[in-house]
C-alpha cells in the first residue's frame, strides 16, 4: 500500500513538472591538506586614501583559507559533458575599493559583459594579462564611468594595477555558465544542471587544477575537492 | 609602377606564403631580426638573454607603438614605422637604411608568427586632431591633468621617472621596466613629435604598465598634456619658452605636483 502510494507520488510529481528535465545541482566543499603560504599584510602607506579605509591592514589574497581547512576562491566548473549554455545577458561586476579587487576572483561566460568600477579616490589602471585573448591596459581615474569589456575566449587571466602593485586578481572566462566559486567556508554550489554525467574541474590560482567525474540526478550530487597546499 | 609592385608583394606575402618572396624575407628576418627575436619570432634569439628590455615576442602580437586602441592589433604602417624608427632606450636600432620593400616584407613576415593576424583585423587608428596653439593656460591645464591622472605616481613629480610606484613596475613578462624620464630625453618610445606623444596617451603602450587614457581624455586634454610634458624636457621648445615666461611672473603660485597637489 505504502509502496503504491510512493509510486503514485513520483508519477504525479513528474507529470506536474512542466520543464523537459528536472534541473539538478552539485554541491561540495573545497579544502586543503598541508601548509599553505602565509598571506602578508599590505602596506598601503603610499596610497593614504586607500590605507585609511582599512582599520587593520588587509592581507594578500593569493591563498585565502577558512575554518576547517576550507579554501576560498576556487572556481569549480563543468569542463566536459555540458549540454549547452548561453552567454548571460546580464553583466558581471568587478569593483575596485580600498585598492582591492572585489571580488578577488571574478568569473564570467565568454562574450559576457564585464563592468569594472572604480570606487576609490585614486586612479587605477586595469591591466589584464591574458594568454588566449588580447592584452589591454586602461586607466580609470576617480569618478570615471565603469569600463565595460568582454573576453571572447575561455581564459584564466591574471589582472593587475600597475600603480598599486599589491592589487592582483583574476578574470576567469569560461565557456559554460555552470560554475561555482568556493566561499570562505569552502562550500560551492553549481545549480541548473540537467541530469547527466559531467566532469568538473576545480581551479585555484596557486595550487592548480583538479578534476572529478560526477553524475547529476534528481538529488543534489556531491563533489568535494582537496588541494595539496605548499608553503611556497 | 614601383608602388604598385610593392603593394602586390605585400599582399602576396600576407595572403599566401609564396616561397620565392617569403624565402627572401625569411633570409632577411634571420639576418637582421632573429638574433634577438629568434627564428620562431618568440623572443628567444641567442642575444635575448643579454638584452634589456627583452626583445618583442611576435607570437603574442602585443605591440607598444600603435595608432590603434589598447588591445587591438597595430596597422602595417605602425609596424613599418617602428622598424624604421627603432625604439629609444632599448636595443632595437633604427632600420632606416633598409629599403622600404624589405621592411614591408618583414612586416608581413612578423605577422606570420601569431594566429591573431588570421582572425583579427588591425584596430581603427585613433585620429589625432590638429594641434592647438601653445599658451600658458594650455600648459597649466596639462599640468593639472598630470596631477589628476596621477602620471606622477610612475613618472615622478618632475617627470624624472622616479614616482612612488616606479620601482615596482614590471612589463607583461614580469621583467622590471622603468617609466620614461622626460628630463633625460627628447625622443619618446614611439616617435619624436608632439603627434607621436599625443598618440601614446590614447593608445597606451601595450605590454607595459603605461595604460590608455582614451576613455578619460576629452576635447584638447591630450594636447594640454603634450605641451606640459615638453616643459619637463631639457631641450628648448616653444612650450618651454612660454612656460619659463609664465613662471617668471608667477613665482610661488603653484602647488607642487604629488600627494599634496590635490
Amino acid at each position: 500500500m505504502m509502496r503504491t502510494f510512493a509510486i503514485l507520488g513520483v508519477a504525479l510529481l513528474s507529470a506536474s513538472a512542466p520543464a523537459p528535465y528536472m534541473a539538478g545541482s552539485v554541491t561540495g566543499t573545497i579544502t586543503f591538506t598541508g601548509t599553505p603560504p602565509k598571506m602578508k599584510p599590505i602596506d598601503m602607506a603610499k596610497e593614504p586614501s586607500c590605507a585609511k579605509q582599512h582599520a587593520t591592514p588587509i592581507e594578500t589574497e593569493n591563498v585565502v583559507t577558512g575554518p576547517n581547512n576550507a579554501l576560498q576562491y576556487v572556481v569549480i566548473y563543468v569542463s566536459a559533458g555540458d549540454q549547452g549554455s548561453e552567454t548571460p545577458a546580464t553583466p558581471v561586476h568587478l569593483d575596485q575599493k580600498g585598492c582591492q579587487y572585489i571580488p578577488h576572483v571574478v568569473v564570467m561566460h565568454t562574450a559576457q559583459s564585464l563592468e569594472i568600477a572604480n570606487n576609490d579616490q585614486t586612479s587605477h589602471n586595469i591591466h589584464p594579462l591574458p594568454t588566449k585573448n588580447p592584452e589591454w591596459n586602461k586607466s580609470q581615474p576617480p569618478g570615471s564611468p565603469p569600463i565595460v569589456t568582454k573576453y571572447e575566449n575561455a581564459d584564466f587571466i591574471p589582472v593587475k594595477c600597475n600603480v598599486h602593485p599589491w592589487m592582483h586578481g583574476y578574470h576567469i572566462v569560461l565557456a559554460t555558465s555552470h560554475f561555482g566559486v568556493s566561499g570562505n567556508d569552502g562550500t560551492y554550489t553549481i545549480s541548473g544542471l540537467p541530469p547527466g554525467k559531467y566532469t568538473l574541474t576545480a581551479w585555484h590560482e596557486k595550487f592548480g587544477t583538479m578534476t572529478q567525474d560526477v553524475t547529476v540526478g534528481a538529488q543534489p550530487a556531491k563533489a568535494d575537492f582537496q588541494f595539496k597546499a605548499t608553503p611556497y | 609602377m614601383r608602388l604598385f609592385l610593392i603593394a602586390l608583394v605585400v599582399a602576396a606575402t600576407t595572403v599566401q606564403a609564396q616561397p620565392s618572396i617569403l624565402g627572401g624575407t625569411r633570409e632577411d628576418f634571420r639576418r637582421y631580426c632573429a638574433g634577438c627575436h629568434g627564428n620562431a619570432g618568440d623572443a628567444q634569439g641567442e642575444n635575448a638573454d643579454w638584452v634589456d628590455p627583452k626583445p618583442r615576442d611576435f607570437t603574442l602580437a602585443t605591440f607598444k607603438c600603435r595608432s590603434t586602441p589598447s588591445g587591438t592589433l597595430p596597422t602595417d604602417d605602425d609596424l613599418f614605422h617602428t622598424i624604421k624608427r627603432g625604439l629609444v632606450n632599448s636595443n632595437m636600432p633604427s632600420w632606416k637604411p633598409l629599403p622600404d620593400e624589405t621592411v614591408m616584407n618583414l612586416v608581413a613576415y612578423i605577422k606570420t608568427f601569431s594566429p591573431r593576424w588570421k582572425t583579427e583585423k588591425a584596430g581603427t587608428p585613433i585620429p589625432v586632431p590638429p594641434e592647438i596653439p601653445v599658451t600658458a593656460d594650455d600648459i597649466l591645464a596639462g599640468r593639472a591633468l598630470f596631477q589628476k591622472m596621477e602620471c606622477w605616481k610612475c613618472h615622478g613629480p618632475e617627470g624624472r621617472g622616479n614616482g612612488p610606484s616606479a620601482s615596482t613596475l614590471t612589463d607583461s613578462k614580469d621583467q622590471p621596466i622603468k617609466p620614461f624620464n622626460f628630463a633625460a630625453s627628447s625622443r619618446f618610445k614611439c616617435g619624436t613629435t608632439n603627434q607621436d606623444l599625443y598618440k601614446i596617451f590614447l593608445t597606451g603602450l601595450d605590454g607595459t604598465p603605461m595604460p590608455s587614457f582614451a576613455d578619460n581624455f576629452k576635447g584638447d586634454d591630450a594636447w594640454h598634456l603634450v605641451h606640459f610634458l615638453r616643459t619637463l624636457q631639457q631641450a628648448e621648445s616653444p612650450e618651454k619658452v612660454v612656460w619659463t615666461e609664465w613662471l617668471s611672473t608667477h613665482q610661488g603660485q603653484l602647488k607642487p605636483i604629488g600627494p599634496e597637489g590635490q
